[in-house]
C-alpha cells in the first residue's frame, strides 16, 4: 500500500503542512482532515511543503480545490512550496499556477504571508 | 507482443499495487523515467474513475487490468463491469469553476488524453466498461 503522511509544523500565526510519500485517492482523505483541523481552529494561513511528495494524482490536487475559497474567505490563504519538477508538471498542466501561488521554498511562502 | 494481467477489487488501497504493476512493465518495454510516471498516473487517473464512478467506491467490483506491449507501442486496458457513462459528455477542465464549485471533474480524463499518445472507450451498458491507454515507444 501507498504511504503518505503529514507532518504539521506552527511558525507563528503561519501552519505548515509537510507532505510524504503518495497522493492519491486512497491517501487525499488524510490531507483533507488535516486541513479540517486547521480550519476547525481558525488557522487559515497555510504553506503546503511538497519537498518529500513522491506522486499526486488529481484525487490529491482535487483536496487543495476543497479548501481554497473557504481559507481565502477568512483572509488566509494556501500557498503551495517546494514542489519536484514531476510534481509541478501536474500542477502546470491543470492550469493551477493560475489559482495557487507556488515558492521555490517554504521560507519564500512564509515571508509572503508576512508581506 | 507480451501480454500481463492483473484483477484487483475496486478499492483505493490497490492503486499503488496497479501502479507498480505498470511500472515494472513498462521498465521491462524500454520506457524512461519520465514515459513511465506519465503512465502510471495516467492508468492511476482510470481506476480511480473506474472506482468512483462505475463502482461508486462498492469496494468489491473488479478491475481488470490488461498489459500488451511489443516493440512499438505499450497499451493498457482497464475493465470492469460497473455503472456505463459517456466519455464524450465530460466537460473538459475549467478551473474557475471548480474554484466556485469546490471541488474538480474531468481532470483525470484530460491528464488521461494529455499524457498518452491514444485513449479509447468502449462501453457495452450492462456488459462492461473498457478503456484503452497508449503509449508509442520512440526509439531513438
Amino acid at each position: 500500500m501507498a504511504e503518505f503522511n503529514t507532518t504539521l509544523k506552527e511558525q507563528g500565526d503561519i501552519s505548515v503542512i509537510k507532505l510524504k510519500g503518495f497522493l492519491d485517492a486512497h491517501t487525499a482523505p488524510v490531507l483533507e482532515s488535516k486541513f479540517d483541523e486547521l480550519i476547525k481552529k481558525n488557522k487559515y494561513k497555510i504553506v503546503v511543503d511538497f519537498q518529500d511528495l513522491a506522486y499526486i494524482s488529481s484525487a490529491g490536487l482535487g483536496v487543495f480545490m476543497a479548501y481554497i475559497e473557504k481559507v481565502r474567505e477568512n483572509q488566509g490563504d494556501i500557498k503551495l512550496a517546494s514542489m519536484s519538477d514531476k510534481v509541478y508538471n501536474i500542477f502546470d498542466l491543470l492550469g493551477f499556477p493560475l489559482l495557487y501561488e507556488i515558492f521555490k521554498t517554504e521560507e519564500e511562502a512564509i515571508k509572503k504571508f508576512s508581506e | 507482443m507480451k501480454t500481463k494481467k492483473l484483477i484487483v477489487k475496486s478499492r483505493t488501497e490497490n492503486l499503488s499495487r496497479i501502479r507498480d504493476f505498470v511500472s515494472s512493465n513498462a521498465l521491462e518495454a524500454g520506457f524512461n523515467k519520465d514515459q513511465i510516471d506519465e503512465m502510471i498516473l495516467a492508468v492511476d487517473e482510470a481506476c480511480t474513475n473506474v472506482i468512483k464512478h462505475a463502482y461508486k467506491y462498492s469496494p468489491d467490483g473488479e478491475i481488470r487490468i490488461e498489459i500488451k506491449f511489443d516493440k512499438s507501442a505499450f497499451t493498457i486496458t482497464i475493465e470492469d463491469d460497473g455503472v456505463s457513462f459517456n466519455p464524450d459528455v465530460v466537460p473538459e477542465p475549467d478551473l474557475q469553476k471548480y474554484y466556485r464549485e469546490h471541488r474538480v471533474g474531468g481532470l483525470g480524463m484530460y491528464l488521461m488524453k494529455t499524457l498518452m499518445d491514444d485513449v479509447e472507450y468502449k462501453s457495452e451498458p450492462g456488459k462492461f466498461n473498457r478503456v484503452s491507454l497508449t503509449k508509442k515507444l520512440k526509439t531513438a
